[in-house]
């Protein structure tokens, strides 16, 4: 039974790493580059998400999509001031730029929410399920069904609508892409907008299951762990990368000497390097000449 | 502009391109030669540290700057350096040993690390080093018998033999020797057939490879190295700070180590000493700030993090080459005067394609 109950919070934490993953895996499938702003994004979206409910307490119904619109109108923002002047930089310069607009978006938040730990009072918040001693949270339940009803919606969209195949062109060569007539400028704000959206979503999510603070972008740390793992531009990957990594530290942080918990993640992700770098679902594969 | 006629290959590898050179290097040194009987303790202190971390700087940049491999991680190596040295001083090794052996110890662990770096790029290394720092610092708070946990550990006052340095005066040259040493050392590696394989492979590894570059060699001799001159500044720092604690070695110090490079100019030397003087000064300069604005925006408690992010970003959008880049353009705008175009300098942009195959 305690098996039982530590992959359900570990599935439930997992998602959440897989959330921000989607994110992370989003903006690389689509223009290349790599967001590592994006659990201050989710952070972000979770303090919206609070101006809305607790502060101007709008129902929740209002305040969801109300959030995730102001962070994806911020995402495109971000897009259009920060990242497009660094289109044709290399790789590496719009890292550094991402990591620079971390550490913005943290004292932006500080300064405005200020650094005290908050919690988002929502409507399913506190209620569970009992299954036989199985306990399970409500939050713990949403977070599930959320997580699995986006990465449906994300799927169909890259598989089956005209921009989403677009945005894959607009991956794999951008001049190319621009040459039969994608919008490639356009494109690239949309995804931003939408990544953005996600992680506002992964900051509601997570809300009740840790306080909400300035400093809880880091998780975005081990979501990119669990991107890594799951093989970098596959959004299945990431979702099964975020699960491997949430029930891995559950474990270890029952059964491991204290410590041990806060790095498996890490641990995972070189073990992961080693021995597989493409990750479990492989996109990569080496250029040849 | 100055051409300089070569009627030898040798002058190809000189250490000074022309006299010129030679005459402002030599003002360079009487200067800072004569700083400590000019300035005040505060001064020189500051000082010394500026040395630390572009001795640290060194290290990184030729990592990241000629080879181009990005590390998100060498706080990591900056606190094994230190936490090595203070053990073996502590253990009574003399100075000059400990501080060696600090070094090498480093800079295996570099190598190591650097092992299966090697199989991977870009992203994939930065998040790997990433990691790895992490989990040094989890190490440094869980390894209570050797780096004193949370607690710390206190650095016994540097000596070597009879004459004591733990006095400004008398750090601030050991500092200055250091540095210059590595500064040599680093310019001799640049002349030299690896620092030329490190340079070909940040430009294209497809070509280095095919020109009979031993990538995997080339890369972790790079990192070993890179973290050997980074343990060397972590066992001068931990002179500098006096007692060692895990928060002394945190994401934010690998973040700043790697805005020095950037904000100094990646892929030069002169670089990494304006970077290194940047950061030195940077939080005198923001506490300057606190007290000109209004009380209200002073007191948030994430501002210096926050402004060091603000100009790792505008430095990345506006001036990519960092200070020494500007200084080229400064430099070259009265050299050609009045002929100078702003195109001279533009950048070339390459587009995205993918590397991902399939």
């Amino acid at each position: 039974m305690e098996v039982l109950q530590l992959l359900v919070s570990g599935i439930s934490q997992g998602c959440v790493y897989g959330l921000i993953a989607l994110g992370f895996v989003l903006i690389y499938k689509a223009t290349e580059m790599v967001n590592f702003a994006q659990g201050d994004l989710m952070m972000l979206g979770a303090f919206f998400a609070y101006t809305y409910l607790n502060l101007m307490e709008l129902h929740f119904l209002i305040a969801l999509p109300a959030t995730i619109f102001t962070m994806a109108i911020l995402g495109a923002l971000t897009e259009r001031v920060m990242i497009r002047p660094m289109i044709g930089e290399p790789h590496f310069s719009v890292l550094m730029l991402t990591i620079g607009l971390g550490f913005i978006l943290r004292a932006a938040a500080g300064a405005i929410w200020g650094n005290e730990p908050r919690s988002l009072d929502l409507p399913y918040a506190g209620g569970v399920i009992d299954l036989n001693g199985l306990i399970i949270g409500y939050e713990n339940l949403v977070i599930v069904v959320g997580t699995a009803l986006l990465c449906t919606l994300l799927f169909l969209f890259f598989r089956f609508t005209r921009l989403g195949i677009a945005m894959q062109a607009a991956s794999q060569n951008q001049l190319a892409a621009f040459y039969v007539g994608i919008p490639v400028k356009r494109i690239y704000s949309l995804v931003w907008a939408i990544s953005a959206g996600i992680s506002a979503v992964a900051g509601i999510l997570v809300a009740p299951v840790s306080l909400i603070d300035p400093l809880i972008g880091f998780i975005g740390i081990k979501a990119f762990a669990a991107a890594i793992v799951g093989g970098f531009g596959s959004l299945p990957g990431a979702i099964v990368g975020g699960l491997i990594i949430g029930i891995v530290e559950q474990f270890a942080g029952l059964y491991l000497p204290t410590g041990f918990s806060d790095v498996s993640a890490y641990v995972i992700l070189l073990v992961m390097l080693l021995i597989r770098p493409e990750g479990i679902f492989a996109t990569m594969q080496q250029k040849k000449v | 502009m100055r051409f300089i006629r070569k009627t030898h290959y040798r002058q190809d590898i000189q250490l000074f391109k022309h006299e010129g050179q030679v005459f402002w290097y030599a003002l360079l040194a009487l200067g800072l030669l004569a700083a400590p009987f000019l300035l005040s303790d505060f001064y020189l202190g500051e000082l010394s540290l500026v040395f630390i971390y572009a001795i640290a700087g060194i290290g990184l940049m030729l990592l990241t700057g000629y080879t181009g491999q990005v590390s998100l991680g060498h706080a990591a190596f900056l606190a094994i350096g230190a936490y090595t040295h203070a053990y073996l001083l502590a253990q009574g090794w003399p100075f000059l040993a400990s501080a060696a052996t600090a070094t090498i110890f480093t800079a295996v662990v570099g190598g190591i690390v650097g092992i299966p770096a090697l199989r991977m790029t870009g992203i994939y290394l930065a998040v790997a080093t990433l990691a790895f720092a992490i989990i040094v610092e989890q190490v440094l708070v869980h390894w209570e018998s050797v780096t004193g946990g949370f607690r710390g550990m206190a650095v016994e006052l540097p000596a070597i033999g009879a004459l004591e340095l733990d006095n400004s005066f008398n750090f601030y040259f050991l500092c200055l020797t250091v540095l210059v040493a590595c500064l040599w050392l680093a310019l001799n590696l640049l002349r030299s057939p690896t620092g030329r394989a490190m340079t070909a492979i940040r430009d294209s590894e497809i070509s280095a490879q095919s020109m009979g570059i031993h990538l995997a060699y080339t890369k972790t001799t790079a990192f070993a190295i890179s973290a050997g001159f980074t343990g060397l500044a972590g066992s001068l720092l931990a002179h500098k700070i006096g007692y060692l604690a895990p928060d002394s070695f945190t994401l934010l110090t690998s973040i700043q180590l790697l805005l020095m490079v950037v904000v100094g100019g990646l892929g030069s030397l002169h670089g990494v000493i304006y970077g290194a003087i940047f950061i030195g000064f940077l939080p005198q300069g923001i506490a300057v700030l606190r007290d000109t604005l209004p009380s209200g925006v002073a007191q948030i408690p994430g501002l210096e993090p926050g402004i060091f992010g603000l100009i790792l970003v505008l430095v990345l959008i506006y001036e990519p080459l960092g200070i020494y880049g500007r200084w080229l353009k400064i430099r070259s705008y009265f050299e050609e005067f009045p002929l100078y175009r702003k195109a001279m300098h533009k950048r070339q942009r390459s587009y995205l394609r993918t590397e991902r195959l399939k």
